[in-house]
């Protein structure tokens, strides 16, 4: 028989589910949660700044390692804050918890200090929540928890647990077994096989590569049916790392800020497979006029996916590894030289087009410089904005989960904590960190706890002092009229970071930024590096939100 | 969330019941209903008891079949309180019979 309260239950469970790092910030209501977990020696607290801040942490460590990772928060604020992190990690399918205090059951729906309804709250944010209603009840949801976050499309779940409920003393013959993913769901052989009959019939197929072929560690099967059936491959911002940027077959990104020839050998195909891939509008611009001309294979596990934006002529629900494992042998080698020939006029024609990537002191040079001076083990966090996107065409991320990004949120605040997660979870390995001054102000106060931490975090802040993509909206589709996009306070970065204990580099304030970026990249633990960008640097090309993929926006259609 | 059908337009949509089995605690129908709203889709009725030992309720919804419906379906199967969710044609009795107390 095992006597513990509700408090130690929990830490016991987090335990035997293999946590060994969660992050967090302590409050009134969950006071006794953190005394019990301040008796473990399993487990090690990373104390956040915010409780924003304590999510992206956990998702930093949950997107680098595939694993379910898990922050705390007390009632009220706390939870609020939890919010953010916890619909960042709905919408990019990040397997994270959340345990958050809840005030004692007697006085939930009074108005009590610091009580709001944390369980209403996040329902719509979460994959599921909880709101626990004895200590006995934690040996049932706890591993439920972990079970329903990692499960098919895995996702983020809210633990609240009443201060009551923690303190509450339970006893209990054995221990529930951990919470693991249930098997993936059975799929339609008979639909694989239409399927390998559609791409074998194809004459200008198209791969596309979203998130789940890099969560469902399906990326050497998804390249592997490229190169057997030699389809031209593109990737979603999700999705990068999926296949390398420098294969022969890659064409990157697809959508708004593709090169313009991915989005036009989008345009001319006739079977487009899209795996673990969802048709966000920032990859599929205005729908109706994206892959007109296609039939659509759509591999997904989350079966509410099919049909939702595009009709599917063949859809599979399933686990895309296994289904392509299946696929694979039905795929006839061909050689499609017409089509291949196509793409690759349409590449020289309609290149990428980085200008100044050769000037480490251009946005794409600073990117080019910083991939050069990491090793190929380094993780590459981003913020959201301008600096985002001008990573995701000029980064060449190789591998899955090398990538980490706010995609379906574009949360701005997401990068710093996020790298610090990787950092934690990633030992020895380099984290850079690509921010924007907007970006980093929205969580900077993370920068002590990657201090606190010795987190091996390089952030990058590329400063425009401005809202950089919200300024490039307006100067294109807003008559110019720029409108609170500018900062009127320059913020000096620099001292701002060494107010929190972290060495700097001021990429602005040297004659050989190279020198000094290798040099500030090469050490160890945090580091800010600061690097001034123009204003008016813009990512290109671009879709103007709402028109078609084809209609893009470019370098010289601007200057001309 | 109205049972009313106070406009033409409306009630010559073709309508579906859908029978919804799902646990019984007191979060189960913001879940639901929760997930109709946010999606601005009306649920023009709904009615939910308990059944069997009172572990599971039953919920029944009457709802306009738009293009939308089968997606809200998928998602509501998505619900993990939700165990199972069939679909009838509005002719069934069970809001058929419940007529008699909502005229004016």
């Amino acid at each position: 028989m095992t006597t513990l309260t509700g408090a130690q239950l929990i830490v016991r469970l987090l335990e035997r589910q293999g946590i060994r790092i969660v992050a967090g910030i302590p409050g009134g209501a969950n006071l006794p949660l953190y005394d019990a977990l301040g008796q473990s020696d399993r487990i090690r607290h990373v104390l956040a700044r915010h409780e924003q801040g304590a999510g992206f942490i956990a998702q930093g460590m949950a997107r680098a390692t595939g694993t379910t990772a898990v922050f705390l928060a007390t009632s009220g604020p706390g939870a609020t804050n939890a919010l953010t992190a916890l619909a960042d990690a709905k919408l990019d399918s990040v397997p994270i918890i959340c345990i958050t205090g809840q005030v004692p059951r007697a006085m939930i729906g009074t108005d009590a200090f610091q009580e709001v309804d944390t369980y209403g709250m996040s329902i719509p944010l979460t994959k599921h929540n909880f709101l626990v209603r004895s200590a006995a009840d934690l040996l049932k949801i706890i591993p439920e928890a972990f079970r329903i976050a990692a499960s098919g499309r895995p996702g983020p779940v809210l633990v609240d647990v009443p201060k009551d409920v923690q303190c509450e003393t339970v006893s209990f013959e054995t221990w529930p077994e951990p919470g693991s993913a249930d098997h993936p769901p059975e799929f339609d052989a008979a639909a694989v096989a239409r399927a390998a009959e559609c791409i074998n019939r194809a004459e200008r197929p198209v791969l596309y590569l979203g998130g789940g072929v890099v969560y469902g560690g399906a990326s050497d099967h998804a390249v592997r049916l490229a190169e057997t059936a030699l389809i031209p491959t593109t990737m979603t911002l999700m999705g990068l790392g999926a296949m390398p940027p420098d294969h022969p077959l890659s064409m990157g990104m697809l959508g708004m800020h593709a090169a313009r020839f991915t989005n036009l050998a989008l345009e001319e195909c006739d079977v487009l497979i899209a795996a673990g891939a969802r048709f966000d509008d920032r990859a599929t611009g205005k729908v109706a006029e994206f892959c007109p001309n296609a039939k659509i294979v759509h591999i997904d596990i989350d079966h509410s996916e099919l049909d939702k934006i595009k009709a599917a002529h063949v859809g599979i629900v399933g686990d895309v590894r296994a289904v392509l494992e299946q696929l694979l042998p039905q795929i006839r080698r061909e050689p499609r030289p017409a089509w291949l020939e196509r793409v690759e006029a349409l590449r020289r024609t309609y290149p990428m087009d980085m200008p100044g990537i050769g000037d480490v002191r251009t946005p794409y040079g600073l990117i080019a410089e910083t991939a050069r001076c990491v090793d190929g083990a380094a993780i590459i966090a981003t913020d959201v904005g301008q600096h985002q996107m001008w990573a995701a065409q000029a980064y060449p991320v190789r591998r899955p989960r090398q990538w980490l990004t706010s995609g379906g949120l574009g949360t701005m605040g997401f990068g710093l904590p996020a790298a610090i997660g990787a950092a934690l979870a990633c030992p020895g390995r380099a984290i850079v960190c690509f921010s924007g001054d907007g970006s980093l102000l929205m969580n900077i106060q993370e920068l002590v706890t990657a201090v606190e931490e010795n987190a091996h975090v390089k952030v990058i802040v590329m400063n425009n002092n401005s809202l950089g993509l919200v300024h490039q909206q307006q100067d294109l589709f807003y008559g110019k009229r720029i409108f609170a996009s500018d900062y009127r306070v320059a913020v000096d970065f620099c001292a701002v970071a060494r107010g929190f204990g972290m060495r700097t580099a001021d990429l602005g304030a040297t004659d050989d930024p190279a020198g000094l970026l290798a040099e500030a990249l090469a050490a160890p633990g945090p580091c800010l590096i600061h690097a001034p960008i123009d204003v008016n640097e813009k990512v290109y090309p671009m879709v103007p939100p709402g028109a078609a993929n084809r209609d893009m926006v470019a370098h010289k259609a601007v200057a001309g | 969330m109205s049972i009313a059908t106070d406009s033409a337009a409306v009630s010559a949509l073709p309508r579906t019941v859908l029978e919804l089995t799902v646990n019984n605690h007191p979060g189960v129908m913001s879940h639901v209903c929760g997930l109709f709203a946010r999606r601005a889709y009306n649920v023009e009725g709904i009615l939910c008891m308990p059944i069997g030992d009172g572990t599971c309720s039953r919920i029944w919804l009457l709802v306009n079949e738009d293009a939308r419906l089968d997606q809200m379906i998928k998602q509501t199967g998505k619900l993990h309180d939700v165990r199972t969710v069939r679909r009838h044609p509005a002719t069934h009795d069970v809001f058929v019979q419940l007529e008699a107390f909502f005229r004016e």
